[in-house]
Formats: C-alpha cells, sequence, structure tokens
C-alpha cells in the first residue's frame, strides 16, 4: 500500500512524549542525522560535508556518554554481572562449593540456622551458608545472576523485536492494518499480566514430561522468556509506532520516495536505523523490569523450577527464616538492588546521550 | 461527549470478552495441552475411571470448551443454574462460578477479601501520589540542590527495589526487631480504625515506595520540561509572582502526564497487591489468586483475572474520558 506521505491519515497525532520528542528535534542534529542515513554514499559528500567535519549521532553520544560517570559506572557492573555469569561454573569451582550441595554439618542441629555469625559468613563460604538446606549461598547468588540476566536479556531481545516489528508494519502502512495492530496492544495492555503470568508459570509446572521437547529447569526458564517477552512488546510496539509515524512524514522519508526507494529500502534502510536510538534506550530501561518480573515469578515459586537457583526463590526461602537469619534474605535482595539499578543507571545515561534535545 | 463514552463502552465490553476467552483457554486448555488432568486434583485419593468422568462432570469440565465459555458468559451477565443429580443451585448474575476446591461461590470469595486490597490500593495509592509528586516537583525547583540529588538518588533506589524485599526487610527491622509493628495482621476498618491505619501502614508504604520513586522522577522530568516553556517566560514577564507561574501553569501542565499514568497504575495495582499482600500475609483478593493457583483451582483464578482486567479496562476507559473532557480533539479524533 502506497502512502502519499503528504496526506496525514487518520491517527496521526502521536499523543505520546516520544512522538512528540521527535517533532521538536533540533535543527542542526537532525539534518546532521537525516542527511547521514537518507543518503550515505552520494549527497552528503559534497562542499559543506568536507569543510566541517559532521558527527553522527553514535559519536555525539558516545562522547555524552562518557562524561556521565555515573552511567559509565553502571554499565561497568553490568559488564562485571556479564562475565560472573558467563564463567560462573570457574568462579565457583575457585571460591565456593557446587550450588546444589548440601552442608548440614554447618547449621545448628535444632534451629537449622547457619553456626557462627552473619548468616555464617567465613572464608570458605564468602556469602553465607544457607538455612535448613545448608547451600552456599555465594554459589547460589553466582548461578542465580546466570538465570537472571539471562532470562532478561532473551525476554526483552524477544518483546523487542516483536514490538519492532509490529510496530514498523502499523506505523508505516497506517489504515487499517495500524487499527487492527493498535487494538490488538490495547487488548495485551489489559491483560492482568502478573495474574496471567502466575497462571501459565502454574500449568506448565504441572507439566507431566517434556514441552516442546523441554522440561524442568530449561522448560521453566523458556517458559518465563516466552510470557515476559510475549506481553511486554506492546510498550515497545507503541514506541515504535509513534516514531515511525513521525518519521514517515520527514524530508528525507519523502525524498528517498522520489527517488524511486521500495518500502522495503525505506523501512530497513531509512527508518530502521532512525529507530535504533530509542529502541535502544527502551531495551536498557526494560532489562531492569524484566529482572524483577523474573524474581517476582520465581519469588512466588512458578518461576524457575527449583533447586535451579534463582534471586526470587532464595528472597521467598528467606520468608521462612528472615527473623532469625536475616543475612541470608539481605543477600539475594542486595543482589538484584545492585543489578537492577545498574541496568537503570546506564538507562538513564542512554537516554540523555541520545537524547537530541540535550544540549550537552 | 455521550457518544464518544458510549462507543468507548462497546470496545470496553468487547475487550472484556477478549480477556476472558483467553484467559479460560489457556486456563482449561493449557493443562490439556502439556499433559496434565485438571479433574485428577480433585478426584481424591481413591481415583479410578468412573470417579474420575463423576468428578468431570461436577466441575463441568465434560464439556466442551466453547459450550463451558458460554455458560460461563451466561452466568456473569445473567445467572446460572447449577444442576448437580436431582439438585439445583441457582447462581445470580454475576456468577462466576464455584470453587473447585471448597464450593464456595467465587464471587463471594471475592467480596469478602475485596475491602483489604481496596484498603492496601487506596492508602498505598494516595500515599504515592502525594509524595512522589510533591517530592517531583521541590526535585525540579531545586535542579542540582542537594535536596535534588539525594531524593533522585533515592528515588532511583526505589524504582530499583521490589515490594517482596523491602517488605521483608521492613518487618525484619520494624516488626521483630524495634517492634513498633508487632503482629501486622488485617484489621477490619470497622472493627478497630486504628488498628486497621496502624497494621497497613508498613504495607502502604513498601508498596508505595516503588510508585513513589516512579512518579518523583517523572514529576521532576515533566516539571523541568514545562518550566522551560515559552508561556512560562511569558507569564513571568508579565508580572506574574513565582508562585502563581508555578501552580497555574507550570504545575497544572506537568500533572496531566502524571494523571494517565496513575489511572494506570491503580488500575494494575492488583498485581502489586500479590506480591505485597503474600508478602505480609494479608488474606486479600490476590492472596486469594495466588493460594488458588497453588491448588489449580481455576473458577477462582479466573475470577479473579476476569475481575481484575475489568479494572484495567475501567481504569484505562475513566482516563479516556477524563481526558476527552480536558482536550476537545481527543473526543472527535
Amino acid at each position: 500500500m502506497q502512502h502519499d506521505p503528504l496526506t496525514p491519515t487518520k491517527g496521526e497525532r502521536s499523543t505520546s512524549p516520544e512522538g512528540r520528542r521527535l517533532d521538536r528535534v533540533t535543527a542542526p542534529l537532525d539534518v546532521e542525522k537525516s542527511a547521514l542515513q537518507a543518503d550515505p554514499d552520494a549527497a552528503v559528500s559534497g562542499l559543506s560535508a568536507k569543510a566541517v567535519e559532521g558527527r553522527s549521532l553514535r559519536q555525539i553520544a558516545w562522547m555524552r556518554l562518557k562524561r556521565d560517570k555515573v552511567a559509565l559506572g553502571g554499565g561497568i557492573v553490568i559488564l562485571l554481572l556479564i562475565l560472573i555469569a558467563v564463567f560462573a561454573p570457574l568462579i565457583v569451582k575457585l571460591l565456593g562449593h557446587p550450588p546444589n550441595d548440601f552442608h548440614q554439618e554447618l547449621l545448628d542441629p535444632t534451629l537449622l540456622t547457619p553456626k557462627g555469625s552473619f548468616g555464617g559468613i567465613s572464608s570458605q563460604f564468602l556469602l553465607g551458608v544457607e538455612p535448613v538446606n545448608g547451600r552456599d549461598v555465594f554459589s547460589r547468588i553466582v548461578y542465580g545472576a546466570r538465570i537472571s540476566l539471562l532470562t532478561a536479556f532473551l525476554a526483552t531481545l524477544l518483546s523487542v523485536s516483536i514490538g519492532t516489528v509490529v510496530g514498523i508494519t502499523a506505523g508505516f502502512f497506517g489504515g487499517w492494518v495500524d487499527g487492527l495492530i493498535s487494538r490488538l496492544m490495547d487488548i495485551l495492555l489489559a491483560f492482568p499480566l502478573l495474574v496471567f503470568a502466575i497462571s501459565i508459570g502454574t500449568v506448565i509446572q504441572t507439566a507431566n514430561g517434556s514441552v516442546f521437547g523441554l522440561s524442568g529447569t530449561s522448560l521453566s526458564v523458556a517458559t518465563l522468556i516466552f510470557i515476559i517477552g510475549f506481553f511486554n512488546w506492546p510498550y515497545i510496539g507503541r514506541i515504535v509506532r509513534g516514531q515511525t509515524l513521525s518519521l514517515r512524514e520527514k524530508e528525507f522519508i519523502d525524498a528517498a520516495r522520489s527517488l524511486g526507494a521500495t518500502n522495503r529500502h525505506i523501512i530497513f534502510k531509512q527508518l530502521l536505523p532512525n529507530l535504533a536510538a530509542p529502541v535502544l534506550v527502551y531495551s536498557t530501561l526494560i532489562i531492569p523490569t524484566n529482572i524483577l518480573f523474573e524474581a517476582a515469578l520465581s519469588f512466588l515459586g512458578v518461576g524457575v523450577r527449583r533447586p535451579t537457583a534463582s534471586w526470587g526463590s532464595m528472597l521467598s526461602d528467606a520468608v521462612e527464616t528472615y527473623q532469625i537469619d536475616p543475612v541470608f534474605m539481605i543477600v539475594p535482595g542486595v543482589a538484584l538492588l545492585i543489578t537492577v539499578m545498574a541496568f537503570n543507571l546506564l538507562g538513564d545515561g542512554l537516554r540523555d546521550a541520545l537524547d537530541p534535545r540535550a544540549g550537552r | 461527549m455521550g457518544r464518544f463514552i458510549v462507543r468507548r463502552l462497546i470496545g470496553v465490553v468487547l475487550l472484556l470478552i477478549i480477556v476472558s476467552a483467553a484467559t479460560f483457554a489457556v486456563f482449561f486448555l493449557g493443562p490439556k495441552f502439556v499433559g496434565a488432568d485438571v479433574a485428577r486434583n480433585f478426584c481424591g485419593r481413591v481415583c479410578n475411571q468412573q470417579s474420575l468422568v463423576e468428578v468431570k462432570a461436577k466441575l463441568g469440565l465434560d464439556k466442551p470448551i466453547y459450550e463451558q465459555y458460554g455458560a460461563y458468559v451466561k452466568g456473569v451477565v445473567a445467572g446460572r443454574d447449577f444442576v448437580t443429580g436431582t439438585d439445583t443451585t441457582h447462581c445470580s448474575a454475576p456468577c462466576l462460578g464455584y470453587s473447585f476446591k471448597t464450593d464456595q461461590s467465587v464471587w463471594f470469595l471475592m467480596k469478602d477479601r475485596l475491602p483489604i486490597t481496596f484498603s492496601l490500593a487506596i492508602g498505598a495509592a494516595l500515599m504515592w501520589l502525594v509524595s512522589g509528586v510533591a517530592v517531583g516537583i521541590l526535585s525540579a525547583l531545586r535542579r542540582g540542590s542537594f535536596f535534588d540529588r539525594a531524593a533522585m538518588s533515592v528515588a532511583l533506589a526505589g524504582v530499583s527495589l521490589p515490594v517482596y524485599f523491602t517488605g521483608l526487610v521492613a518487618l525484619s527491622i520494624f516488626s521483630y526487631k524495634l517492634k513498633w509493628f508487632v503482629n501486622v495482621h488485617y484489621v477490619g476498618f470497622t472493627s478497630n480504625p486504628a488498628l486497621w491505619a496502624k497494621n497497613l501502614l508498613l504495607p502502604w508504604i513498601c508498596l508505595a515506595f516503588l510508585y513513589a520513586a516512579t512518579y518523583a522522577r517523572l514529576t521532576r522530568a515533566n516539571m523541568l520540561e514545562t518550566m522551560g516553556e515559552d508561556y512560562i517566560r511569558t507569564a513571568r514577564a508579565k508580572g506574574l509572582p513565582e508562585s502563581v507561574v508555578i501552580r497555574r501553569h507550570g504545575f497544572r501542565a506537568a500533572l496531566t502526564p502524571i494523571v494517565t499514568i496513575f489511572g494506570l497504575d491503580l488500575g494494575g495495582l492488583l498485581g502489586g497487591a500479590i506480591l505485597t499482600e503474600t508478602v505480609f500475609g494479608f488474606p486479600g483478593v490476590g492472596k486469594l489468586a495466588y493460594d488458588a493457583i497453588a491448588t489449580q483451582d481455576l473458577p477462582v483464578v479466573l475470577g479473579v483475572t476476569v475481575f481484575a482486567a475489568f479494572f484495567i479496562i475501567m481504569a484505562n476507559l475513566i482516563v479516556d474520558v477524563a481526558y476527552a473532557y480536558v482536550d476537545p480533539r481527543v473526543r472527535y479524533g
């Protein structure tokens, strides 16, 4: 369906703050950006481009981000966490004990809480011993990072992929396609997500044997990724749709069209590069939400199947014992806090760095 | 305006039908899909083929799914009769069926627990709205000050802290260490208002903290944006006192997006209520859902889900109508 860019269609007015933000892109940056992406090869190699060295949005953003120490700190913490998650077996081998080994000899035989102070923290058990079972808390935290990051990253990837594809389709083609997709997004957003996720989680937990060739932990992780990813895409879908609606009317799209560009070219070569910034920022900001969501489901007992370590299920174990052994509750909680905060800091920093309005 | 509301109401009904149908499908087709049988859970210890068939008939699971769904919708709208052998039980509208586990009416189960969830939700909502917006405005007006930086650091921690962690920390400090709130449990408002408020204070603060942090950040950003607008400069230029500029021009414009989000958050609060009620052991609707899920009591889960969806959709509707009232462009858009 060919859309005439000069006649705005119904539903044109973007009421979202993101949509408005893009309409107000400051002149110099916008020219730079659109010129760069509208035709990277030919037109730009004119006179002015050589005289004044143009900076791409990526360069500007990186320059700004480098100055933002707090965001960089967040980024470094995230890198460390990823390394911990990737090398979990090695770290545990060097500094801990296998995450599912019981050490009941370290527990008080009547109270079933760790011997010694501060939850049994010692040079052997860096973050203490779990009450009741006596597993190494450090190892479980390290392996928990794996589950946490894996589910959050893959769920984010899933929702961002669906959201971007669907959002561009709705925004670019407009008309009944847009109407249909927008209604679909409304429906999904009206779902009581947590209740629904808990129920799907429960149904999956009752599974006998394997579903789609998966069982046990991998099945529960796959289910989590699917639930979190699938129900979150409308949020990003809305943003991408709004951005596409306003981008579609920009001059560089007109230019591309008058040069005879196909829809395919416009979508992949013109729209997508311009959507990269908001999608990147939004992805960084929904990863922490997804981490908390995974933890919440595991806390409620419908997330990652035991005995696989998850920060959420550790917190739910701590509910039984926190009155006598608060350390076991604090450790996974603080792990969650640090991780989520690091992502929030980086996300905020990225947003500021990529925001064309920011004059810094 | 009237036509706008009617149009939106039709949309609400359609949306409810879709949400309930999808929920129904997940609960009644889902177990089959993963190779589990719902009826077996309610069949007792000695479960042979015959008793299984009886249980299925009693729970209505022997009929095809669309017939079950049709009966369910009819029950919600007009009530329905349950026939067991020669006995007929009439379940008047809104009939959400009977619990598989306890045979109690789902509607009554929910009605008993609603005051608890509402107490929790409304108290927390007021708390986070007032504190979040106030902190956000003060931060924006004193941008870069110590207050601003301190408040925004706390807010950042706040959005990163899940309620199931703050709840446990709060309980362990204020209930067990300091003994300020001993034996936190729900007390009805009518039986003892003072104790009602005292016991709800910790859950309120924990639930509100998360949202207040979000609202503070949002209000601050909106306020900063608004105060940079041209009409603020105009207002100042025509000699209005700064307090009037802030109140009449800055605050009002900055508040609009907050109202939208507040409506949506209030609708979606049931999710937060599940976690809060679980941590504090309050027997509200969220806890009901959680317990029902653990025992696979499908009618109860379905009832709560449909109810929660209804809530979210109504909150959306109210926000839309409020917007249409304020902004005529929306009405005719």
